[in-house]
């Protein structure tokens, strides 16, 4: 007889072996030797965690009661994997683009990374899934207790909840060992799948063997054992009908909506090829685990006393026959089944449930001081922890609440239905865009709202939250609304009615509410990228997470950071690791702080898409892109700044060069003005020193000489002064300091008195003056005396230059509406075209000849006298002679234009 | 979204495979209809006896296995040719 003793001792020992394969998994995978973890076999083994305790035990139990029900919950998978080509391979290749890490992630994702629909699918996969490891615990202590009861060894059967209790903890232990080791970004636990694969072994050893010595041990053969089941009062009516068919699509459903399963089927997924071999050898798993159920139902209803519990049929026929080995075998495939449930159910909660709420809820709190990375990754492991904690507290809790008293199969199946409520919102966001979050938030609390009412509060049997009176009769006895009947559907099963109220009511609500409500921009694209994942992206499998190649990562460097730093990069971790010359391991630490090196370069977002691109071969998701927009805006935004910095800056030297020339030309003017003015100055100095010194050393001049000598000096003593008159007043006029003083007068007048004023007394007045008539009509209120200075000089000047033999002078006076115009016409030869503009800077003078007594600033003064009373005077060409135009306004310019 | 122009006719391996996915795609509807059970129902009256009906679920769901297998392995071979 097997003592209780030796059973603890073999469980133990085997799980100590679970340690060790997943332990040795784990450090094969960080050295990057994948190999056979990576094969589809072990995928398919590790999706076997599908049948647990429940099936493991309670398919025979299932089959005594309910006939073929059984198995519907196989034949549902089955055709899953069969059509993988619709679902399935979609959902994989989501999976591995988005990066996805659990189903509440596909879904939040998928919707517009909606925070809010991932709390909503944590906490329906969180209550959906406790009364599934609640059954598992209680599965495994019923087995030992089985085993105690049964052993005859003196040994009291020990307490079921103690030995739940330290299940419950050793599986957190477990879980919390290998399942939360390294966060990964892809969140494959290579060490949990290994030794998932090995259970998956041992369960299907255990159930054949179990099988085989029934059929051929107990019974006498197949023969014998087709005669006993058609003798059998099996329940076939039980293999057609509604429940059949909802059955079917309950376990069709689970299979995908399940958060284990979606952690097996696509989170660990490390190859989309890997699907092809399970489409056909998972169903031949569960067609294996499931071949001899109905045998061992029929024996076990023939050989064992009525009233034996069925569900332990597959443990306790082999004890009763006395087969030690084979039932303890059993014992371990049944373990097998409810630890790995639990353990990879406890991974795929705890991720969400700290992704999606504590880290949240932990990053809201402490957002001021936030950004420490390293932090972050403590937190999210210890919060990792605690769920996995929590979550099997939770189991425990549940499984202590309902003390064990039901059916094994029952709390399957509500657990289904459960989680089925997240199929309407997967598939359609898998393949409609059109679905939106509001549609899947609206459709997924009614289901889940009419799921609990229907279902989940009545299996509690009027001992928790809702009365046995209002299963029975509806709240406040309004029978439309009971429970299992709503609307007065009576008479159908309780699960079929509440498979069908609560799915089409989330159906309805999610379609309706998509279809009236507007996605984001955020949902929109990712509906794109989600429904049309095969447009976006390839089938390629990646190298694997951490088989990436050092040199990969030294020509993205040396791309982006140059050459030189990134050698010394990689020369430095090298040392670091102890590899000398060598390219460093890539490490996740190496590639951590390079993506931090050259997120300096290019961007978080960027450095993390590109190193994301090299390591885990997935595409970059929506929000990489974002960001990665975010950052080229940024720095357009900058060069745009600098662009519009270096136009200023560019403007600001043009015009610094334009009065840097400016200042040049001015200096050079100023140069030749003073030696102009010295060259003006010395040739009258000189002949009154020579006269000066000629009256003071001669002692015999008479005085005719002296008289005339002496007038000399006096006439280049009067030109000297009037020079430096002229210099002083161009000056004054120059610098615009010159007063204006207004006065009101007739044009005549100013040109009369300029007229008279160039007669020389005693010179011959030959030049002929002609002023229009037009000049008496006209009133002008400007400074008279400048304007007359204008005049005389260019009346002098006709006088001087005219070279005609009869010189006339034509002044011509015309007004426009706010301007007089007098124009100074001679019938000399004028001024050559070359010399016109000349003329009116200072000291120029056409020919010395006749240049007596003229220092050639006549015309300079002019010009800036006319600048200054608003006028102008210019050189008007075509006249047949020397013509000039003086343009005066008719009103004074502004009093200010004097100061300036 | 860009209207994609694929060729008419295509060469006869892609032909193939479109084929093969196509019964991929056939088979779990193949095998959800048969498994609702419209043989026994329609031609054994009485439902048939246990054994009978074992057979018949568990010959279904080898012959969808096999049929998986069958799929599974032209597709992956085909696929690797491309």
């Amino acid at each position: 007889m097997l003592s209780f003793n030796i059973l603890v001792l073999v469980a133990t020992l085997y799980v100590g072996l679970l340690f060790g394969v997943a332990w040795a998994a784990d450090r094969r995978a960080r050295r990057g030797q994948l190999g056979w973890m990576r094969s589809p076999v072990v995928y398919t083994l590790s999706l076997s965690i599908y049948t647990t305790a429940w099936t493991f035990y309670g398919a025979v139990g299932s089959a005594v009661r309910n006939g073929f029900e059984f198995l519907a919950i196989y034949l549902g998978p089955t055709l899953v994997f069969v059509g993988w080509w619709w679902l399935l391979r979609k959902l994989v290749r989501v999976g591995r683009s988005q990066r996805i890490t659990s189903i509440a992630d596909l879904l939040s994702s998928r919707y517009g990374k909606s925070a809010m629909l991932a709390v909503i699918v944590t906490l329906l996969a969180v209550v959906a899934s406790t009364p599934y490891i609640a059954l598992q615990l209680q599965s495994v202590a019923r087995s030992f207790s089985a085993f105690a009861s049964r052993g005859g060894t003196g040994i009291d059967p020990p307490d079921v909840n103690v030995t739940a209790f330290w299940l419950a903890v050793g599986l957190a232990v477990f879980t919390i060992l290998f399942g939360t080791r390294s966060i990964d970004v892809n969140e494959r636990h290579h060490g949990v799948v290994t030794a998932v694969a090995v259970e998956a072994v041992v369960k299907l050893v255990a159930l054949l063997t179990v099988g085989i010595f029934v059929v051929w041990g107990i019974a006498g053969g197949a023969g014998d054992i087709l005669q006993r089941i058609s003798a059998a009062d099996l329940n076939t009516a039980s293999a057609s009908g509604n429940r059949w068919v909802a059955l079917t699509f309950l376990s069709a459903t689970a299979i995908i909506c399940l958060p284990r399963m979606f952690q097996v089927t696509v989170v660990e997924n490390s190859d989309e090829r890997h699907l092809e071999t399970a489409s056909w050898a998972f169903p031949l798993y569960l067609f294996l685990m499931s071949l001899f159920v109905l045998p061992i139902a029929v024996v076990g209803l023939a050989e064992l006393p009525a009233g034996s519990n069925p569900d332990l049929f597959v443990l306790t026929l082999p004890i009763a026959h006395k087969q030690e080995a084979l039932a303890m075998l059993v014992f371990l495939g049944g373990f097998s089944s409810a630890t790995s449930m639990v353990i990879v159910a406890a991974i795929a909660l705890s991720t969400m449930v700290s992704n999606h709420i504590v880290m949240p809820l932990w990053l809201r709190m402490r957002r001021p001081t936030a950004e420490i990375s390293g932090d972050v990754r403590d937190v999210l492991i210890r919060s990792r922890r605690l769920s996995i904690a929590a979550i099997l507290a939770l189991g425990y809790g549940y499984f202590r609440f309902t003390g064990g008293s039901e059916a094994l199969a029952s709390i399957g199946l509500i657990a289904f239905t459960g989680v089925a409520q997240m199929l309407p919102v997967l598939v359609g966001g898998l393949f409609w865009r059109g679905a939106t979050r509001r549609g899947a938030i609206v459709g997924l609390l009614a289901g889940f709202a009419v799921w609990a009412y229907t279902l989940f509060l009545p299996s509690f049997e009027g001992s928790w939250l809702m009365s046995a009176d209002t299963i029975a009769n509806g709240p406040w006895g309004i029978a439309l609304l009971r429970p299992q009947g709503l609307l007065g559907i009576m008479g159908v099963d309780p699960l079929v009615h509440a498979l069908v109220w609560s799915m089409g009511v989330n159906t309805v609500l999610f379609i309706l509410v998509s279809l009236v409500s507007f996605p984001s921009p955020l949902e929109r694209m990712q509906g794109v990228q989600f429904v049309n994942v095969f447009e976006h992206s390839s089938g390629q499998g990646p190298k694997g997470n951490v088989a990436v190649e050092a040199d990969d990562l030294l020509v993205m460097a040396q791309r982006i950071m140059g050459n030189v730093t990134a050698l010394r990069l990689f020369r430095e971790v090298a040392r670091e690791q102890g590899k000398g010359d060598g390219l460093p391991d890539p490490t996740p630490e190496f590639v951590d702080r390079l993506e931090r090196e050259l997120s300096g370069t290019v961007g978080a977002a960027t450095a993390h898409a590109m190193i994301g691109q090299i390591t885990g071969g997935t595409t970059i998701s929506v929000e990489d892109l974002i960001a990665v927009a975010d950052e080229a805006a940024q720095i357009m935004e900058h060069s745009a700044q600098l662009e519009a910095k270096s136009r200023e800056l560019a403007r600001t030297a043009r015009q610094l060069q334009v009065a840097n020339e400016k200042l040049r030309e001015l200096s050079i003017q100023k140069d030749s003005f003073l030696s102009q003015i010295s060259h003006e100055l010395r040739t009258p100095m000189t002949s009154i020193r020579s006269f000066a010194e000629i009256l003071r050393d001669s002692r015999d001049l008479s005085d005719e000489q002296m008289r005339r000598y002496s007038g000399i000096i006096l006439d280049e003593s009067i030109r000297l002064t009037r020079l430096l008159d002229e210099i002083l007043d161009l000056s004054v006029l120059e610098n615009g300091q010159v007063t204006l003083e207004r006065a009101t007068g007739r044009l005549s007048e100013v040109i009369d008195k300029a007229i008279s004023a160039t007669v020389i007394p005693g010179q011959d007045a030959r030049l002929k003056i002609n002023v229009s008539e037009e000049a008496d009509k006209i009133e002008i209120t400007t400074d008279l005396d400048r304007l007359a200075q204008v005049f005389i000089n260019l009346v002098s000047n006709a006088r001087k230059y005219c070279d005609a033999r009869d010189p006339r002078l034509q002044i011509r006076v015309g007004r426009d509406e706010d301007r007089i115009v007098i124009d100074f016409i001679d019938n000399g030869s004028g001024i050559p075209e070359r010399h016109r503009e000349i003329v009116f800077e200072k000291f120029s003078r056409l020919s010395d000849a006749s240049a007596a007594g003229s220092a050639g600033l006549g015309l300079a003064i002019s010009r800036e006298i006319m600048r200054n009373l608003g006028g102008r005077i210019e050189y008007l060409p075509g006249q047949g002679g020397a013509a000039f135009r003086v343009t005066v306004p008719v009103s004074p310019p502004e009093p200010s234009h004097g100061v300036n | 979204m860009k209207e994609q122009v694929s060729p008419q006719f295509l060469d006869r391996r892609s032909y193939r495979r479109k084929r093969l996915i196509d019964a991929a795609r056939l088979l779990p509807l193949f095998g959800a209809v048969l498994i609702f059970q419209p043989i026994p129902l329609l031609f054994i009256p009485s439902g048939g006896g246990a054994v009978t009906l074992a057979v018949y679920l568990f010959v279904l769901w080898l012959g969808l296995i096999v049929s998986a297998f069958l799929l599974a392995r032209r597709l992956g071979r085909n696929a690797a040719a491309d």
